[in-house]
């Protein structure tokens, strides 16, 4: 028996998406080759961590490992970037020079 | 804080935030592109997908000089029909008998030939899935709707970052005389994981 190819996304969400091409990005730039990514990212995975929040954990860990994005920093910046949503319309592109203050 | 400020009700969800704040350091930092980002994302979303890897497939079944190479190395093989990994990762084909049935699984994570098939299939990342097909590969194959006969064996490869597995399914009988173009038609992705075959002629 054979059944044709369901159709899917391989995102859910655009943040998915996001976090996928910015990894890739770093991957092709040098900064850790695909092995290190993926043995960080199976770490979390093994840890029960649902797919796409391991792969932002891990993308996380392996940059706050190499001093380029500090946990605090990057807390401190989300939380600007939600700022940002809540001051901008819907429609509207949110960027982050909207977030108040 | 003073809410002197218009408020709307937009919330990004709190890995959308933190994904576009690594982003963003990233990008402040020069070490991203965002307009390289988007062509990554346009890449593997829409451009590539199963039909590199039937094709490469069909070739194989045409042409026994191809799939001798394929069989021998198929990284340079494949990368000869311009399909070559980005993360310089080697491809192993595999091929199905009647012997002798393939199924490919990434048991870390979800490493899977990109440049052949496109993403994974969510099925693939599951977690189910990556621990089950190792333990009862005929079991979980039969969740697919695919019955091995007792005799065939099922082999399990899993992937890594460096090496990426293509089954390269039984070419179905009624097919003499096609092109690879036409077989290409008949090779599903799920065929070239080993989660299913390749599809009779209509």
């Amino acid at each position: 028996m054979t059944r044709p190819d369901t159709p899917e996304t391989p995102f859910d969400a655009p943040w998915q998406a996001q976090v996928f091409g910015l990894t890739v990005a770093l991957s092709d730039g040098g900064l850790f080759t695909w092995d290190a990514w993926t043995r960080a990212f199976g770490a979390r995975l093994a840890a029960g961590v649902g797919y796409w929040d391991a792969w932002v954990q891990a993308l996380e860990g392996m940059l706050a490992q190499c001093g380029i994005a500090p946990p605090d920093e990057v807390t401190a910046l989300a939380n600007r970037w939600q700022d940002a949503a809540h001051a901008t319309p819907h429609g509207v592109a949110i960027r982050l020079e909207n977030a108040p203050g | 804080m003073p809410h002197d400020h218009p408020h709307h009700d937009n919330h990004l969800d709190p890995m959308d935030a933190r994904v576009r704040a690594l982003e963003t350091i990233l990008t402040r930092k020069g070490l991203v592109d965002p307009a390289a980002i988007d062509v990554i994302v346009e890449t593997y979303a829409h451009k590539v997908g199963p039909r590199n890897g039937a094709a490469v497939v069909a070739r194989a079944w045409t042409d026994p000089a191809f799939a001798d190479w394929l069989a021998r190395d198929a990284t340079a093989a494949v990368g000869s029909m311009g399909f070559t990994g980005r993360q310089g990762e080697h491809v192993q084909a595999v091929f199905n008998t009647p012997q002798t049935h393939n199924v490919v699984v990434c048991t870390l994570c979800s490493c899977y030939p990109w440049t052949l098939l496109g993403l994974p299939p969510v099925w693939y990342k599951s977690p189910a899935y990556r621990s089950r097909v190792v333990i009862e590969p005929r079991a979980v194959l039969a969740e697919f709707g695919l019955d091995l006969p007792p005799e065939c064996q099922v082999r399990v490869w899993d992937s890594t970052a460096e090496l990426r597995y293509l089954v390269v399914p039984l070419r179905p009988a009624g097919t003499e005389g096609w092109s690879a173009e036409r077989l290409a038609t008949l090779v599903t992705r799920d065929s070239m994981v080993g989660t299913g075959i390749a599809q009779a002629p209509q």
